[in-house]
């Protein structure tokens, strides 16, 4: 029995760096393996949060009929989950009806946000349809705001065509909000809501530009067409919300027609419905439909709006909480076969809008119709005033320019230490 | 041939000779075991036969019976226990008589054997009458007998579990053995067999070191054998002391302070061998201290199994000024000898311990030492008043350290320069990474490095770079600390203006004649991972240019000229270090921005890491290996045009089970294989499963490696979804057994405990993976018949309590995928289950966010599974 080896490490670091590189690789793949579960259940978890965004509490005004049920058939195991792939097989009113409810809606700037340079982007708005875009299983299908079906066609986004190699696993299914540009016959992507399965509805708006920018492009969605990529995809440039940037998106050249700038929040998650966080501006200079056109194209010579009809006779707007712009009386909405939840289309009169804090005061309305069968909202409190000040004192570039400009003002202020 | 010659044949020098006879041997054992085994026992226990052949025999006999591989070792003991009683009871009957034998190796090799024996019997309940043979008369035994006899009691504790020896049993060997021990034993090879014999024993002693009057007994015998004439038997006690330091650190209060003056003793006078051991003593009391206090800290309740006594604060003004004094010992060459180990450095190392053991309390009794030596003409003094400052800089608060610190670092700078003693330099140099290593960084309030001094430290360590290998390495070991402390400095790095210049003082440090001394190249890679991993965007163009520069290293390595063996190790200890810094790099680079310009270095980066799987070196090939991990990663879906060449390389490391880190490094580049992939991986997959379900079931495989072979599967199932079914039948089965055992596997102690975890983690993944790769496919009712079990198993782990938060977030996480997947199918089974409440509830109430996530999940997921 020898005695025993009591040597110790001697100005030795512990651990040696290769069982280090060995532990973080350990490390890294642990995580990743984590994200990769994570990302699997998020398939369902972003079908839980579309539930609970569009559920009464949160949204009661574009929800004014329960979920449809979608125990389709061919998918017992899965009565109880309500997928976006099923949604997307969706037909007919059902389909149209989910759809419209899942964009995110920007008011209309109708004052300058505070901390516009810092805190939002600037993007000029392409001319076309909105539409949300959907790619899984082999197809890509477009929606307009409505929920019906614009196009129906292969694309190079994850899962987009049957082309074997290019698409994602199986369940991966990819979501972008885009405006359908006719001229060239482009979808412009200004919001990416679900990648390959990973949903980013809890993301921020900064995140998801730059996950758009990053990710877009590695699938061959921004190239020409071709036999499995019908569309082309572009990303609509974004500014940091500067006076350069302002100036970029007001004045720059584009591939495409403007159609007014959008600001996003920058720190704004994907909210489906009419959200604050981001805006649209309009004036003649980036758009030609500044004032609302009637359906014949033509500008009315009064406002016309479109208002829906509730329970007790009062007629809102689409915001939420709606705002209550006038009320019907009982008899004529029976005179006119008005009922419940109709849109109805009202002129402003002469008597003009007045409105204090948000709420209507008093409101000249004109009764016109029932409104067409294609619209699945009433307008907005925030459009309807932007149009108002439209056709009278308009929110012009130089206000926004003048605001960023002050906000630079106000940062280059010395700080005041307070000394009592 | 009769067995002796053949026995003496098998050692001559002449090789044919040695050859055949050998080759006989293993004849014999194959054609006619009982007899092979039987005619070796009976040479051993011969005295008429030649010594060298009976001392072959012993030892031939002994590797029948044990082997170091698991396997191995498992199969000779059910050979020997397959063997006839009669044959077995003549063996034991010649061992016996062994131990009489007048020729003392033969006697020890007795002694191995039966310990032997002992270890398979014994848990058997064979051979009972054994210990009681052993010490029926080993009062009336001749001395040399009784050495004898007391070894193999020696030997049979350490092969033996003290949980198969019956406590009577334990007695008598205790007291036989303590007997042997005492003073009034004349002869001093008994008394040293039976010192060594009671460090074997210790473990058996609980009961008897619960009883005051038989603990006193032993304590005092084991001190008086402390101060024997016979150095031998000195030491042996001490290491006792030192045994029983951890062993029964909580029954000690009571002896402390005629252990302290036996030690002092000891480390003053006594020769060193002996002095090792009682410092040891002392290290061995602190790190048992600094155990207990880490635990009080890490819980809120502050209650631990074993208080502290706080031995080493008690003992401080003594002990303090003991172990300053061993540092003046220092040996002159001690930096230059890898294998160095002296009073000086054990004293050194000692002084580290006390200073975390009592933190703050040690600077007042340090710094005075230190004040009146650092300037002294003789070295010694300057080593030592060094060594005691970087010694004491791991356990007193930064606040108390701070002053004393920030005073010391110029001189410290300017003795790096300018001392003239290798030794002083070389000890410097390891105080400063001291200094950093446990005093910069994002946690400390005022920062050591400023901008003033910044410039002067990275130069002056840049300079010492250039030193003599040992001083150079301690200098780069700074380096790394330097660089660690800005780890999360954010954007901008005090480092960027030096970044070049660092970078290539490390590569050229590594490019020195004589760097493969004191592991100096090492150190410099080590540094220079370390400055990458912590470097900032602002470099990224920096790290960028090293790509090439690395790569063209690795290149000449495998460039092969005719190199000998000694060559081609240290050639393949540089791989491991150019692969390794590569993987850092990749890691830095391998993602946005940088990603898309470092790719472009990747098909001929993967062009010479598959190369390095054609040279022999574990250590290249784990390195290689995590770096293509890395770049799976980084490549994405692109990675799939490697696969047609790596695949090859990829099997072979799952079929490397003697090198088990390679196969454990290589499952989890599969994993990042499969998320790199995805589906593109089915090709490989067939291969791939194959060699996993080998590898599970293979005793050989290091049982470390199992539990991340089932998160693979579950990687490989996430990736390829519903393609998973053609391995259903054969991975269900086996996670379904690893689960039934594992449930309640754990409980032996920590190190099972954790193993228990680190299993049900695996198996729990591979769950996950399977159901959520199911997910949406008219498969997933392959899946049901498994629900119940799998329930079970969440259930019997939740019931266990002794499941750690990892596994406490997958466990939860995977009842989530279950009923996501399975949906309605499952509803009823899940609200029967324990898990679907209690578990859910604690952990819907974790302190843990990640616990608490998951345990979310699994709540929604479940309220959908019921509510059809």
């Amino acid at each position: 029995m020898a005695p025993h080896d009591l040597r110790r490490p001697f100005k030795r670091r512990p651990i040696s760096d290769q069982q280090k590189r060995r532990d973080l690789s350990l490390l890294r793949q642990s995580q990743h393996r984590s994200d990769a579960q994570q990302r699997a259940r998020n398939l369902a978890s972003s079908v839980i949060s579309l539930q609970s965004s569009s559920s009464p509490d949160v949204d009661p005004e574009t929800l004014s009929e329960p979920m449809p049920d979608v125990d389709t058939a061919g998918h017992e195991s899965e009565a109880s989950s309500f997928s976006i792939r099923q949604a997307s097989s969706l037909r007919g009113p059902e389909a149209r009806k989910w759809f419209a409810s899942q964009l995110m809606l920007p008011e209309w700037m109708i004052d300058v946000p505070e901390n516009l340079s810092r805190d939002w982007y600037v993007l000029a708005r392409p001319a076309g349809k909105r539409c949300f875009v959907v790619s899984t299983d082999g197809v890509t299908v477009s929606r307009l705001r409505n929920g019906s079906v614009l196009h129906h066609f292969p694309s190079a986004l994850p899962g987009g065509a049957r082309k074997k190699g290019v698409s994602g696993p199986a369940q991966s299914y990819s979501i972008l909000d885009c405006i359908f540009h006719e001229a060239d016959q482009t979808y412009y992507v200004i919001d990416m809501v679900c990648w390959r399965g990973y949903s980013l509805y809890e993301c921020t708006a900064e995140f998801r530009f730059f996950w758009l920018q990053s990710k877009l492009d590695e699938t061959g969605a921004c190239d020409p067409p071709s036999f499995y990529h019908k569309f082309r995809f572009s990303v609509v440039p974004f500014y940091n919300c500067d006076q350069s940037g302002l100036h970029s998106a007001y004045t720059g050249s584009l591939p495409y027609v403007k159609d007014g700038l959008l600001f996003y929040n920058k720190h704004a998650h994907y909210h489906t419905g009419n959200t604050p966080l981001v805006l649209i501006w309009k004036d003649e200079r980036c758009s030609q439909y500044v004032i609302d056109t009637d359906n014949n194209g033509q500008v009315p010579s009064q406002q016309h709006i479109v208002l829906e009809l509730q329970d007790d006779g009062k007629i809102v707007t689409s915001d939420d909480p709606p705002v209550v712009v006038n009320c019907l009386n009982a008899d004529f909405v029976k005179q006119s076969g008005l009922s419940p939840g109709s849109l109805v289309r009202f002129a402003i009169g002469d008597g003009g809008l007045n409105c204090v804090d948000g709420k209507f005061e008093k409101a000249d309305l004109q009764y016109i119709s029932v409104s067409n069968r294609a619209r699945a909202f009433a307008d907005s409190y925030s459009k309807i005033m932007f149009q108002y000040m439209a056709r009278r004192s308009p929110l012009k570039v130089e206000d926004l320019a003048s605001m960023i400009s002050q906000e630079n003002q106000q940062d280059k202020l010395p700080e005041v230490e307070m000394s009592d | 041939m009769e067995v002796t010659q053949l026995l003496l044949n098998a050692q001559s020098i002449d090789g044919t000779v040695r050859k055949h006879a050998e080759e006989n041997l293993k004849l014999f054992q194959s054609q006619n075991l009982a007899g092979f085994l039987l005619s070796l026992a009976g040479e051993l226990a011969n005295d008429e036969k030649p010594v060298d052949s009976r001392k072959l025999a012993g030892l031939v006999l002994k590797n029948a019976l044990d082997a170091k591989e698991q396997h191995r070792k498992y199969e000779l003991v059910q050979r020997w226990l397959s063997l006839d009683m009669a044959t077995k009871t003549q063996i034991r009957a010649f061992l016996l008589k062994t131990l009489s034998s007048p020729v003392p190796d033969v006697r020890s090799t007795a002694s191995q054997v039966i310990a032997k024996v002992a270890g398979i019997e014994l848990p058997q309940n064979q051979w009972p009458e054994l210990v009681g043979s052993l010490l029926s008369n080993i009062h009336q035994l001749p001395a040399h007998v009784k050495q004898a006899t007391l070894e193999t009691l020696g030997y049979l504790c350490e092969e033996v579990s003290p949980d198969v020896v019956e406590q009577e049993h334990v007695n008598k060997i205790l007291t036989a053995v303590v007997q042997g021990m005492n003073a009034a034993e004349g002869n001093n090879d008994v008394r040293l067999a039976a010192t060594r014999a009671l460090y074997m024993a210790l473990g058996f002693a609980q009961a008897n070191f619960s009883n005051d009057m038989e603990r006193d007994y032993i304590m005092r015998v084991v001190c008086e054998a402390t101060l024997s004439p016979e150095v031998k038997i000195r030491q042996a006690a001490f290491e006792c002391l030192v045994s029983i330091a951890s062993t029964y650190y909580e029954k000690l209060a009571h002896y402390m302070q005629d252990i302290f003056n036996i030690t002092a003793k000891a480390v003053r006078e006594d020769d060193e061998s002996v002095a090792l051991q009682a410092i040891e003593f002392w290290s061995s009391i602190c790190d048992e201290e600094i155990d207990i206090l880490e635990e009080y800290g890490g819980e809120f309740t502050g209650d631990s199994d074993v208080p502290c006594f706080y031995f080493t604060k008690q003992a401080l003004p003594a002990l303090v000024p003991l172990l300053l004094e061993t540092l003046l010992k220092q040996e002159e060459d001690q930096d230059l000898d890898e294998g160095a180990w002296n009073i000086a450095m054990a004293g050194g190392t000692c002084l580290g311990l006390v200073a975390r053991a009592v933190g703050d309390d040690i600077v007042p009794h340090v710094m005075p030492f230190i004040e009146e030596k650092i300037s002294k003409p003789d070295w010694r003094e300057r080593e030592a008043a060094t060594y005691a400052f970087g010694s004491i800089l791991e356990g007193p608060s930064p606040d108390k350290l701070m002053t004393i610190v920030n005073a010391a670092l110029t001189f410290m700078l300017n003795a790096l320069t300018k001392d003239p003693s290798n030794h002083v330099k070389d000890t410097t140099a390891w105080t400063l990474g001291r200094i950093f290593e446990f005093l910069h960084g994002s946690t400390i309030e005022t920062p050591i490095i400023t901008q003033a001094n910044c410039q002067q430290i990275i130069t002056v360590l840049i300079q010492t770079m250039k030193d003599a290998p040992n001083v150079a390495e301690k200098a780069c070991g700074a380096l790394y600390f330097l660089a660690q402390g800005y780890e999360d400095i954010g954007p901008n790095s005090p480092l960027t203006p030096f970044f070049q210049e660092i970078i290539q003082s490390l590569l050229a440090v590594a490019h020195r004649e004589d760097a493969t001394e004191s592991r100096l190249r090492t150190a410099a890679y080590e540094a220079l991972n370390e400055v990458v991993r912590c470097s900032t965007d602002e470099t990224s163009a920096m790290v960028l240019q090293l790509v090439p520069v690395i790569m063209l290293e690795l290149h000449n390595t495998l460039e092969g000229e005719k190199l000998s063996s000694d060559e081609r190790e240290k050639q393949n200890e540089l791989q491991g270090l150019l692969c390794g810094c590569l993987q850092v790099i990749i890691q830095k680079l391998g993602s946005e921005p940088t990603k898309y310009v470092f790719m472009q270095h990747a098909d001929q980066m993967m062009g010479l890491f598959l190369r390095v799987f054609g040279c022999k070196s574990a250590t290249a090939h784990e390195e290689a290996m995590l770096a293509i991990g890395a770049l799976a990663y980084a490549a994405g879906p692109d990675f799939a045009k490697y696969m047609p060449e790596f695949y090859k390389y990829l099997e072979m490391g799952l079929q490397n089970f003697e090198e088990y880190q390679v196969c454990a490094v290589t499952v989890g580049v599969i994993g990042d294989i499969c998320r790199a992939l995805e589906d593109k991986i089915l090709p490989y997959c067939d291969g791939i499963m194959t060699q996993l379900l080998k590898d599970l079931s293979s005793n050989q495989l290091h049982r470390s490696v199992k539990p991340p072979i089932f998160s693979c599967f579950g990687d490989i199932a996430l990736a390829i979804g519903e393609n998973f079914e053609k391995y259903i039948n054969y991975s269900m089965p086996m996670l379904q057994s690893a689960a039934e055992l594992s449930a309640h596997a754990s409980g032996a102690d920590d190190e099972m405990t954790e193993y228990t975890n680190s299993l049900r983690n695996g198996i729990l993944e591979a769950y996950s993976g399977i159901f959520q790769g199911f997910k949406n496919s008219p498969k997933t009712q392959l899946l049901i018949p498994y629900a119940p079990h799998i329930l079970q198993f969440l259930d019997s782990i939740y019931m266990e309590k002794d499941m750690d938060e990892v596994v406490m977030k997958t466990a939860i996480g995977v009842l989530g995928d279950l009923a996501d997947t399975l949906g309605s199918h499952v509803g009823g089974l899940i609200q029967q289950s324990v898990s679907s409440k209690e578990f859910l509830n604690e952990c819907l109430s974790s302190d843990d966010h990640t616990i608490k996530e998951a345990a979310e999940w699994a709540k929604h997921a479940i309220t959908r599974a019921i509510s059809v």
